[in-house]
């Protein structure tokens, strides 16, 4: 065998795959052996019936009966291949944590009881409790909406009124010093008392937790602004609408993308409290009335899609700023 | 007699002289460094005729950005008055563009929106796109045109910078060591462009060079500085005709004259 011209003999077989796809068949087994603990063992459980245990078992066979027929076609379809290539560890990873999460809660009861929760139950909570769940989604979503994108257009507005205006920098700067860094969720107790209602009220907090960042990012973008970019468009003949619209903003955009996304994250902590102390609904809300009546799995149920809900946003965020700041080299990848 | 139609009509269609003239008088410029002031430009007079060639020679540091800068109209002197064409200068305008020392695109345009930006900045676009295919042909990057700056040479940077200016049909254009950054070849090739180009539309020209062989090459006549603030110290018309040559006798001879009104006349390697 020789070994001279790696490249001429590798690059079409890593093309194509090989000739199986051993971490699939990996995967396979620890989903197996996921389906094996789920089946096999009897349930512990002595409040409640679980009635999901046999459609688990049933679920992750399927799933390893599934890898193991791609171990074997996958490496044949390029473009599949091409996805799944390099997620084997990961589903081996995911089948093992189900074997395990199903062991150490449903089948021997090495964690607390009522406190944590086997997958059956949480099963159980998405297929009995969907309509509330959803409805707490679109709920908090709406506020979210509402107050982020308030805080975002009122923040970007002083931020720019900030680095283009000194006149409006006299007067809006100290009190930005002053009320800026105070945590948005401090004007609780007294926003549900000014507000009429308990959703402006949280509209409000969240622009308020929104705006901060979005306005410090901004102004600071602006301030950044290279004096040359202005000088170049003066001696063109740009006036001074042309200089705010088509060189400060677009120079300063960068930064306001990081205002975005600082505005965003503490939108979701103002979110969750609001809706907890205030708003009678939403998943903040779903969290707290599942805590009343000790429903863990509920709990759960609400947080893993809470996790979702956020990082879809986050993920929004980003495919927005790269199609704006396409223009950027090296940005980050989410 | 001209009644008033025709004096109408011969505002509208035929322009002023292509080229503006420049008259800088007495101008002294300072800046405000640590609280001291320093003094960049000491009483400086200069004129440039319509459709004049002026290079301006000085050593690094010594004031002529600073000098293209009040003529751009971004700042107001310290003391004296610039005019062009008698009417005093208040501020910058599109008739006097400027080619930067550095190129300075904007990052989020592509070559073809920065070069766009005069026509944008004035409600031109729509009408007058062809103008800048046509200047980006002429600095050779009409294949470029969609090209970021980051994606960009140092070279070709620098001649989209040319084109951004080009496509404002300056009558006063101010260049501020334009070629600096491109490579010798690249180089000589664009100062025969420039030359072609000056020669075509007629208007004037103010050009910041480092590069001795350049002024005169290009020029018609070579103003001199001292060291900063800067004072003129020479005035050098250069009579010679285009297309000059940089091995022309008479060319070398004022090459050797200028250096040493620079302090470096009999320098060796
Ligand atoms: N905005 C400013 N504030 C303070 N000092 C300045 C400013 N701009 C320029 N200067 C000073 O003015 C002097 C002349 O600067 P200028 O840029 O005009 O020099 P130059 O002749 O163009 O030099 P070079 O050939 O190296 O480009 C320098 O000493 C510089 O430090
Ligand atoms: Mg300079």
């Amino acid at each position: 065998m020789s070994h001279s011209l790696p490249f001429a003999r590798e690059a079409p077989l890593a093309f194509r795959g090989p000739a199986l796809w051993w971490s699939g068949l990996l995967a396979a087994s620890a989903w197996a052996l996921a389906a094996f603990v789920t089946h096999h063992f009897p349930d512990q459980s002595e409040i409640v019936e679980w009635t999901q245990t046999g459609h688990i078992a049933v679920a992750q066979g399927a799933i390893a009966v599934t890898f193991l027929v791609l171990a074997v076609t996958a490496p044949l379809i390029p473009p599949l291949w091409r996805r799944i290539q390099g997620l084997g560890p990961w589903f081996v990873a995911l089948g093992l944590f189900f074997a395990t999460w199903q062991a150490v809660t449903a089948k021997f009861s090495l964690l607390p009881m009522p406190f944590f929760v086997p997958p059956q139950q949480l099963v159980e909570v998405y297929l009995d409790d969907w309509a509330r769940l959803g409805e707490s989604v679109l709920a908090s979503l709406w506020l979210l909406a509402r107050g982020y994108v308030l805080g975002s257009a009122v923040g970007f507005a002083v931020g720019i009124g900030l680095g283009w205006s000194p006149r409006f920098g006299y007067w809006a700067h100290p009190v930005m010093r002053l009320v800026g860094p105070l945590p948005a969720t401090a004007w609780l107790p007294l926003a549900f008392f000014l507000f009429p209602s308990s959703a402006s009220a949280s509209t409000f907090l969240i622009a308020l937790a929104t705006g901060f960042p979005v306005a410090v990012l901004t102004w600071s973008g602006v301030a950044s602004v290279n004096p040359d970019f202005y000088d170049v468009a003066r001696t063109l003949g740009a006036k001074p609408r042309f200089l705010v619209l088509k060189v400060a903003i677009p120079a300063a955009l960068p930064h306001v993308f990081v205002g975005l996304f600082m505005g965003l994250g503490a939108s979701f902590a103002v979110l969750v409290v609001a809706e907890m102390l205030g708003v009678r609904s939403g998943l903040g809300w779903y969290l707290s009335w599942a805590q009343g009546w000790a429903a863990y799995g509920n709990m759960y149920a609400a947080l893993l899609v809470m996790a979702l809900m956020c990082s879809g946003l986050i993920t929004l965020l980003f495919q927005a700023r790269d199609r704006l700041l396409s223009w950027q080299k090296g940005v980050v990848k989410w | 007699m001209v009644n008033a139609a025709t004096l109408d009509r011969s505002l509208l269609s035929a322009p002023l002289a292509p080229g503006a003239a420049l008259d800088v008088r007495g101008v002294s410029h300072h800046y405000q460094l640590k609280g001291a002031p320093l003094p960049v430009l000491d009483n400086v007079s200069l004129t440039a005729a319509p459709g004049e060639f002026v290079a301006l020679l000085g050593p690094s540091g010594c004031g002529k950005s600073t000098l293209l800068r009040l003529v751009a109209g971004l700042e107001p002197p310290t003391q004296g008055e610039l005019s062009v064409d008698g009417a005093p200068i208040t501020g910058p305008d599109p008739s006097r563009v400027v080619v930067f020392q550095d190129p300075t695109l904007y990052p989020w345009r592509t070559v073809w929106r920065n070069a766009a930006l005069g026509l944008e900045a004035r409600g031109l676009l729509r009408s007058q796109r062809s103008r800048v295919d046509a200047a980006l042909e002429l600095v050779g990057l009409n294949g470029f045109a969609d090209a970021y700056p980051h994606q960009l040479s140092g070279g070709m940077a620098q001649r989209a910078a040319l084109a951004r200016a080009l496509v404002n049909e300056p009558r006063l254009l101010i260049l501020d060591e334009p070629l600096g950054k491109l490579d010798s070849l690249t180089r000589i090739a664009m100062q025969g462009e420039l030359v072609r180009l000056w020669q075509r539309e007629g208007f004037t020209t103010l050009l910041v060079t480092h590069d001795v062989e350049e002024a005169l090459l290009l020029a018609t006549r070579v103003v001199v500085f001292s060291p900063r603030p800067a004072r003129i110290t020479a005035e050098i018309p250069v009579d010679l005709a285009y297309p000059r040559h940089r091995d022309d006798a008479r060319l070398v001879k004022l090459r050797r004259e200028v250096l040493a009104l620079l302090g470096v006349g009999d320098a060796t390697v």
